[in-house]
Formats: structure tokens, C-alpha cells, sequence
């Protein structure tokens, strides 16, 4: 049996409180009348303010304001070339009061989605009867003990943004849906049957209640079978996992269109689902092989082998990969056709976040290629760590020019609301998982297939 | 025959012909086994015919590790750049490009229209040089009558080839039935040496 050195414990709770300070200053420091956002933007001296307006200036003259302009959107996050002073300030400052929270959620999410991923990436291994990865079962039920947690925390926030405490899903307000109103959308009113506030609540119950009973049920029957005669509860997980996989795939591909990509309501991708997911397999994965050396380090999992960790590190490598051409295969399509309503998410992120837009590439493509394609290095504990960390890094600045663009606009930074957001679900990740891994052996001694993972030898 | 003589009469035979022992074998997984333990013993395994790649054997053969995948990743690059310059002549300076209706004649400007061709021909040189190489090291060409001992290893059995040299031959042969072996022969090589 595990059990959490205090070390562990201690430092986990320094990081939440650090990050619960981060967080509540950066709330704290968002302005709240124009005023203070004239005051912050004098204060910065020329640069922002004038950057600002360029940017704006250079708006004018893109697709994306001639886009913009003819759905009638007014209110549109990004590009309206306003007339006065005084509406650009209160632009500015609803992006400015949007920050915190979208710091705070994509923080959130961003770490739901490693449960998450490490959920699916468990179920896979039931459902295919895998025979190498036993071994890791309880690693990968310890990682996804979190997902209840993420669960509710992100409904509150979802519930929070419903009731209008924050303004971070633009396509909430109900001025935008009120034909008699002067800030109308016909894009959004026409998308209202998917998108209104109760069925996408409703929604977004079903898909956390999906899940987490596929994680309660599989959860137990795996204990379960540590002590029983026969593979009774395997059978059971096995065809749980299958009927779970189905839900899933698309509940998920749902779940991105919802909390992601209903951001930018304009905008549409057909492939979203799948690149989200892309992104969210990599970073489970990479949690998982860096959870298993942890633990590995302080002498437990004496039966996890160099192989098992070159098997996670081929994942890693395969994902990233996968990732980079889901991306690619989103961007070039767009890029090439070049149709104003679609070319406006690619417009924004190249003018306004050029270098977390393409950073992400060195960060989730190029450095884990090059780092991982040595099949040796697969197997040097320290690279995968290396990598890992690179990789997470990467998705979750991917996460953030997902939401960012689509809630601040142009205000955005990674200060002190991001750093502290990161921090805090960080160190409540790492206390939720490792606790979890004390509850039960690190061994699922009974799997049927546990001769096979032990023995495996790449 | 006093010992010391019988030891001088083996290294006389040895000296006119090398004796090979060929053992075959009809299970990958009784190979890998034999392998091993013929390996543990000190003796020498010339070679290994198989019908198929047995994965890990290289490993336990004591094989030196292949430089394969080095080659293959430098002739990536040449295909990286062959793409890379090819499209620059062809779509920018030959006969410029109006690509997807951004007329900008510049390469970097229109790269993602050229990454599909950028990484299929990356592929494309890494994949095929990468088997010319592996021929040309393995001494393959058209035409070239096979090595192989026997047909049947071609098919459903592995055949072990062990240096008998100054062993004693029926030690070595009791030493590899042991070991799984379902046949085994001993070929002298005349003209060896």
C-alpha cells in the first residue's frame, strides 16, 4: 500500500493556497468601472494603450471586422472599430473582468480534461483487453479520482457564468437573442436551439454524470476483482468500457462544441471535437507516464518496467503527433479557402496571440518529435519527465488561445489570475490523485491479465 | 587416442574444414529460448534463418544495434529539403502561384499549401533510401541466388547456424536437441578457409 508522505501533502497545499492568492488577487486587481481602465492603461505608459489601438486600427481594415459587421454583431468580442473613446474603454473593460475567470476555468478544465483523458485512455485498455498495461490500472484509477472534483468545480462554474456572475460565454446574454433588441444576432438566435442556458446545463449534467458513473462503477469493479475467484467483475468492466467508449466519443466531441468552441459562437470546425480530444490524450498520457516514474522513484511499482514507461513515451510521441496534424488539418483548410466567416478564428489568433499560437507548435510538436523519436530516450526516465513537462506546458497554452481570444480579446496576458489558476488546481490535482492512490493496492493483483503486463518486455 | 591426441587430430580437421551445425527449429518461442542458452554456453552462432522478423532476437543475439533508423531520419531531411526547394522553383519563382487567392510570392507566406507535399516526400526519401540501404547492407540485389540453407526456413521453421569449430561435435549436438531442436545436420564447408 501507498501512503502520502507529508512532504507530498505539504507541498501540495502550499501550491493551492499560493494559487488561491493568485487567483483571488487577480480578481481583486480587475477593474471595475472605465475609469480604472483608464488609469491602468496610463499607467502602462504608451505601450499598451497604443498597441491597443492599433490593433484596433488594423481591424478596420481585415476580414474580420467586414465579417463581423455583416451578421450585425455590435457586440462581438474582438474587432468593432468604436467610434468613441469611452466605448472602447468599456470594451476594454469587460475583457479586462472577463480575465480572472477565464484564467480560472481554463485552469479548471484544463485539468478536468487529464482525468478525463486518462478515463478514456483506461477504458480503451479494458475494452481492448490490452496485456501490457495492467500494471498501471491503479495509477490510471488514482489519476482519474480527481474528475468527480473537476466535475463540480467546473458546473459551478458553468452555473456561474449561466446566472451571469461572469460574462466569459458571450452567447449567454439575452439581449443577443431578443429580435427587438439593438444588439440582435441573427448567428446566434439561429444557433439558439442548441444554444440557450438551460439544455446546455442540462447537457453539461449528463456528460459529467456519464462519466463519473463509468469512473464509480469501473472504479469498484476493479477493487473488486483484487479479491475475487473468478474474472467475474473484468467481464463486467470489460463491457462497461465498450458501452463507455461509444458515450464518450460523443459526448466529448458535444462537450468541446459546448465549453470550448462556443467561445467564438460565430465560428464552427467540424473536426473541434476530435483536436480537443487530440490534445486531451496527450496530456493524460504524459500525466500518466510522469505519475507511474514518480511513484517509481520512491520505490513503489517495483513491477513497472522500462518497457511500460517506452510504451507511455511511444504514446506521447504518437499523440503529439496526432495533434499537430488535427491542427494543421483544421488550419490549412481554413487558411486555404480563406471564407470570411471562418477565417475570423485564425485572424484573431495570428494579430492578437501570434506567439502562444505558434509557440504550441515547438512546444507540442517539434520538441517532443525530436526529444522522443529516439526509441532509447523513450526509456531515460528523466527525458519522458523532460518532455512531459515541455508537453503539458504546451497543451495548456493551446487550451488558453482556444478560450482566451473568444472572452479577453486583446487583453490577455499570463500573469498573475493564469499562474495562480494553474497553481492552485495543481496542487489540488496532486493531493486528489495521490490521495486516492493510498486507497487501494498499487497492484490490481487479480487482473487476468497481470502475468502478461509483468512479464512485458518490449 | 590419448586425450592430448584426440585434441591434435580435431585441430588438424578443423584446420582443412569449418564445421557448421545447422538446428532448426519449428516455434519462434522455443528459438528465442535456444538462443539463449546456446549463447550462455559460449558457443557460436554464425546466423539465424527465419520466415519472419522474431521480435527481440537482434537483442539476445548479442547483435550490435542497427544505425537504420539514423540514416533513415538524415534521409528525411534530404527529402525535407528536396520538397522544400522543389516547390520554392516550381510554385514561387518558375511560374508564380496565385495560391487560394493570396498572391504573395513568397515561400514562407504560402508554406501550409506546401506542408502535404513537405512531409509526403519526407516520407517518401526516408522510406526508400532507407530499403535501398537496408539491400545494399544485406548484399541483395535482383537476381541473386538466396543464401538460405534451407527452403523450409523460408516458410514455417527457424534454422540456428552454430560454429561447431573445435567443439566436440556430439556434445554440441546433444547440447542443441536439449535445446528444443527438432532436426539437426552438420555441414563441412570445404571450401571455407
Amino acid at each position: 500500500m501507498y501512503t502520502l508522505p507529508s512532504k507530498l501533502k505539504l507541498f501540495a497545499i502550499i501550491f493551492m493556497v499560493v494559487g488561491a492568492i493568485g487567483i483571488v488577487s487577480g480578481f481583486l486587481t480587475a477593474p471595475s468601472t472605465t475609469a480604472e481602465v483608464k488609469e491602468m492603461m496610463a499607467s502602462h505608459g504608451d505601450g499598451h494603450g497604443s498597441d491597443h489601438s492599433a490593433a484596433e486600427e488594423s481591424h478596420s481594415t481585415n476580414e474580420t471586422h467586414v465579417a463581423e459587421e455583416a451578421h450585425g454583431n455590435e457586440h462581438a468580442q474582438t474587432a468593432d472599430a468604436h467610434d468613441s473613446e469611452e466605448a472602447h474603454l468599456e470594451h476594454t473593460l469587460h475583457q479586462m473582468q472577463n480575465r480572472p475567470w477565464s484564467a480560472l476555468y481554463i485552469a479548471c478544465l484544463f485539468f478536468l480534461f487529464i482525468a478525463l483523458g486518462t478515463l478514456a485512455f483506461y477504458g480503451i485498455q479494458y475494452a481492448a483487453q490490452a496485456g501490457w498495461s495492467p500494471v498501471l490500472y491503479r495509477v490510471m484509477e488514482g489519476i482519474t479520482a480527481y474528475l468527480p472534483v473537476a466535475s463540480v468545480i467546473l458546473f459551478v462554474l458553468l452555473l456561474l457564468s449561466a446566472f451571469h456572475i461572469n460574462h466569459i460565454f458571450h452567447w449567454m446574454d439575452p439581449e443577443l437573442v431578443d429580435p427587438e433588441s439593438s444588439h440582435y444576432d441573427k448567428l446566434i438566435a439561429g444557433k439558439s436551439g442548441w444554444l440557450n442556458v438551460p439544455f446546455f446545463l442540462i447537457r453539461a449534467a449528463i456528460f459529467l454524470a456519464g462519466w463519473n458513473l463509468y469512473r464509480y462503477f469501473s472504479r469498484r469493479n476493479s477493487i473488486r476483482q483484487d479479491d475475487a475467484d473468478d474474472n467475474r467483475w473484468f467481464k463486467k468492466n470489460f463491457k462497461m468500457s465498450a458501452g463507455f467508449l461509444v458515450f464518450f466519443i460523443v459526448t466529448e466531441s458535444m462537450m468541446s462544441w459546448d465549453w470550448i468552441m462556443s467561445f467564438d459562437p460565430h465560428w464552427f470546425s467540424t473536426l473541434f471535437g476530435w483536436y480537443v480530444f487530440a490534445g486531451m490524450m496527450v496530456s493524460a498520457i504524459t500525466v500518466i507516464a510522469m505519475v507511474s516514474i514518480v511513484l517509481k522513484k520512491q520505490g513503489y511499482l517495483e513491477f513497472v518496467n522500462d518497457s511500460h514507461i517506452h510504451d507511455l513515451a511511444k504514446y506521447m510521441f504518437g499523440f503529439s503527433i496526432f495533434w499537430t496534424y488535427l491542427w494543421f488539418s483544421q488550419f490549412m483548410l481554413i487558411w486555404y479557402a480563406n471564407i470570411p466567416e471562418e477565417v475570423t478564428y485564425f485572424v484573431t489568433r495570428i494579430e492578437d496571440y501570434k506567439l502562444p499560437f505558434f509557440g504550441m507548435l515547438v512546444t507540442n510538436f517539434v520538441f517532443p518529435v525530436l526529444l522522443l523519436m529516439n526509441s532509447d530516450y523513450k526509456r531515460v526516465n528523466w527525458f519522458v519527465i523532460l518532455t512531459g513537462i515541455v508537453i503539458l506546458a504546451g497543451q495548456y497554452i493551446n487550451l488558453f488561445v482556444m478560450v482566451m481570444p473568444g472572452t479577453v480579446g486583446t487583453s490577455w496576458f499570463i500573469g498573475l489570475p493564469e499562474i495562480g489558476s494553474i497553481l492552485f488546481f495543481f496542487g489540488l490535482f496532486v493531493f486528489v490523485v495521490f490521495t486516492a492512490l493510498t486507497k487501494a493496492p498499487l497492484l490490481a493483483k487479480r487482473n487476468p491479465f497481470m502475468k502478461e503486463s509483468k512479464n512485458y518486455h518490449y | 587416442m590419448t586425450g592430448q591426441a584426440r585434441q591434435q587430430n580435431l585441430k588438424t580437421t578443423s584446420k582443412m574444414a569449418s564445421k557448421t551445425i545447422h538446428a532448426i527449429y519449428n516455434d519462434d518461442d522455443l528459438l528465442m529460448q535456444a538462443v539463449k542458452q546456446v549463447r550462455a554456453e559460449h558457443y557460436h552462432i554464425e546466423e539465424v534463418y527465419t520466415p519472419f522478423p522474431v521480435h527481440g532476437l537482434d537483442k539476445v543475439m548479442g547483435l550490435a544495434p542497427t544505425r537504420i533508423a539514423i540514416t533513415s531520419f538524415m534521409y528525411g531531411l534530404v527529402g525535407l529539403t528536396v520538397a522544400v526547394l522543389m516547390m520554392n522553383f516550381i510554385m514561387i519563382e518558375d511560374w508564380p502561384q496565385n495560391i487560394g487567392g493570396k498572391p504573395s510570392f513568397s515561400y514562407i507566406e504560402n508554406m501550409p499549401a506546401f506542408v502535404p507535399i513537405m512531409f509526403e516526400l519526407t516520407v517518401f526519401f526516408a522510406a526508400h533510401l532507407m530499403v535501398i540501404t537496408f539491400y545494399m547492407r544485406s548484399k541483395l540485389w535482383p537476381f541473386k541466388k538466396a543464401e538460405n540453407p534451407d527452403v523450409r526456413t523460408t516458410d514455417d521453421h527457424f534454422l540456428m547456424a552454430v560454429d561447431a569449430g573445435s567443439h566436440d561435435v556430439k556434445k554440441l549436438t546433444q547440447f542443441l536437441y536439449d535445446t528444443g531442436a527438432m532436426e539437426i545436420s552438420l555441414i563441412e564447408n570445404e571450401e571455407d578457409h
